[in-house]
């Protein structure tokens, strides 16, 4: 018998975050209920903690599997991706991963900005956009590209964001379809699936 | 923001396989076309019909624009702990050789390519060793040719340097002029630099270690097919092959034949 492969998604989420934002991670993940029907993605920033152990931190946190985002891999659904520390991460058309090491934008590698950018042209209005606690203004261009494109915008609410600067420089920028306390968030992510 | 759009990408593909002989057609289209629209908006091109006619008719134009699309993001001792197994695992196998070939592919303005030299320095190998420095663009092996790298970065190297188990100082190897590191000639001598294309040119000599690290993640899984051909052709039995840390020749066709040093590092022996 074939053995079952997990579908193609066509529906992608995208989280940033950079300061602040991993705490909102670890509240918000053990709210989501398997299978999920949309693949996620989550781009952070991070100065010390590896990626093996972010990974391990983020799987301890859900029963969706969690992994590192690998160059080709096809975008499935109910998988929890992480994009690795020193690379950007592009979405090929046919929904299939690129590593980019090119220069730092925002300061970072990955970032925000790259993904989101990338993801909105290849999927348009089936892409939501969560960016989080932050001290820097990635994401912000990033969520403009998805805006365009037809996707759903969703920012953490400033005053529930440890630092606040990210959803700020946001929240000025572009229209966000919903700006989300800690407990809306979490609201999100139990619903996620209805 | 993109203002290039999929047909205008594949359009300039076009041009430049058919006008100039650079074929891009097996390169992820999502970076080529994020670093294409850069491009554009850099350089202020009033309409993509004028940036397209620059890019079929101007030769030096071409060369800033193969230069800027393909990414030469670099820097030395990038990831320390591969360089601490070439250094331990992979270079004391190699010492034994009358003369050691290594050809770092993709390399662009050297860094890594130095940092391999001193390697070998440090392992009192480099006056018997040859290093083969290639890539796409002229302009990048240029840079390489000087030995000159901006001492800016120095900090970071230096530190990449120790994590790779360097016990020297960094600063042993160059001279700080201005905001610039001139490293010492001596590492250069045996850098032998030339243009070579992954894509369309064959292989021209064989190896016992061949580094090629971040240029495959830019390549479809076909054309990554035909390098790892092209690899397996240039390097000897019990030679060493070495990629990037997210590139692996695992689902390859030469995988069969290759063997995996420890399971952490991208580094494979020929078996
Ligand atoms: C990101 S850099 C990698 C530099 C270095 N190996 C490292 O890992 O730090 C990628 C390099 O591959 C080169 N490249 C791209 N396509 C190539 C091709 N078809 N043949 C040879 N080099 C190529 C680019 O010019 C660039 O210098």
């Amino acid at each position: 018998m074939e053995k079952s492969v997990v579908p193609f998604a066509d529906e992608l989420l995208i989280i940033g975050g950079s300061a602040g934002s991993l705490d909102v991670l670890l509240q918000v993940l053990p709210e989501l209920r398997v299978p999920v029907s949309k693949a996620i993605i989550i781009v952070v920033h991070r100065k010390n903690i590896n990626d093996l152990i972010l990974t391990e931190l983020l799987s301890a946190k859900t029963t969706v599997p969690v992994k590192e985002a690998e160059e080709k891999d096809p975008i499935q659904q109910n998988i929890i991706y992480i994009v690795p520390p020193d690379y950007h991460l592009l979405i090929e058309n046919d929904k299939t991963f690129s590593l980019d090491v090119s220069e730092k934008v925002n300061y970072s590698r990955p970032s925000i900005d790259v993904t989101f950018s990338s993801a909105a042209e290849v999927f348009g209005n089936k892409l939501t956009c969560i960016l989080l606690s932050g001290a820097n203004a990635d994401g912000v261009e990033g969520l403009k590209a998805a805006k365009r494109n037809g996707g759903t915008i969703i920012v953490q609410h400033p005053d529930s964001a440890e630092i606040p600067y990210m959803p700020l420089q946001a929240i000025k920028a572009i229209e966000a379809d919903y700006v989300l306390n800690d407990e809306e968030l979490k609201d999100y992510f139990a619903r996620l699936n209805v | 923001m993109f203002i290039i759009k999929d047909e205008d990408v594949e359009l300039l593909i076009n041009d430049l396989l058919e006008i100039h002989g650079y074929d891009f057609t097996n390169y992820s289209k999502a970076s080529l076309k994020r670093r294409i629209s850069n491009l554009f908006i850099t350089d202020r091109f009033p309409s993509f019909a004028e940036f397209r006619y620059k890019v079929r008719t101007d030769n030096d134009y071409l060369l800033r624009f193969v230069e800027q699309v393909t990414v030469n993001v670099t820097e030395m001792f990038r990831d320390p702990l591969f360089y601490k197994t070439l250094r331990e695992e992979v270079i004391p196998n190699l010492a034994a050789r009358p003369i050691i070939r290594i050809w770092h592919a993709g390399c662009s303005t050297g860094e890594e390519v130095y940092s391999m030299a001193i390697l070998l320095k440090e392992a009192n190998l480099l006056h018997k060793s040859l290093l083969y420095a290639t890539d796409i663009n002229p302009s990048v092996l240029e840079k390489m040719r000087k030995g000159i790298f901006p001492l800016s970065q120095m900090k970071q190297y230096s530190e990449n340097y120790h994590t790779s188990g360097g016990t020297s100082s960094l600063s042993d190897y160059y001279t700080a002029q201005y905001e610039w590191a001139i490293f010492n000639k001596s590492l250069g001598e045996k850098i032998v630099i030339s243009t070579h294309n992954l894509v369309s040119d064959s292989s021209f000599n064989e190896f016992q270690l061949i580094v090629c690290r971040n240029v495959l993640i830019y390549f479809d899984k076909d054309l990554q097919n035909k390098v790892f051909r092209l690899f397996d052709q240039s390097l000897e039995t019990l030679g060493y092959l070495a990629l990037g840390s997210k590139e692996t020749i695992k689902f390859s066709s030469i995988t069969a034949h290759y063997r995996q040093l420890g399971n952490k590092e991208k580094i494979w022996r020929k078996v």
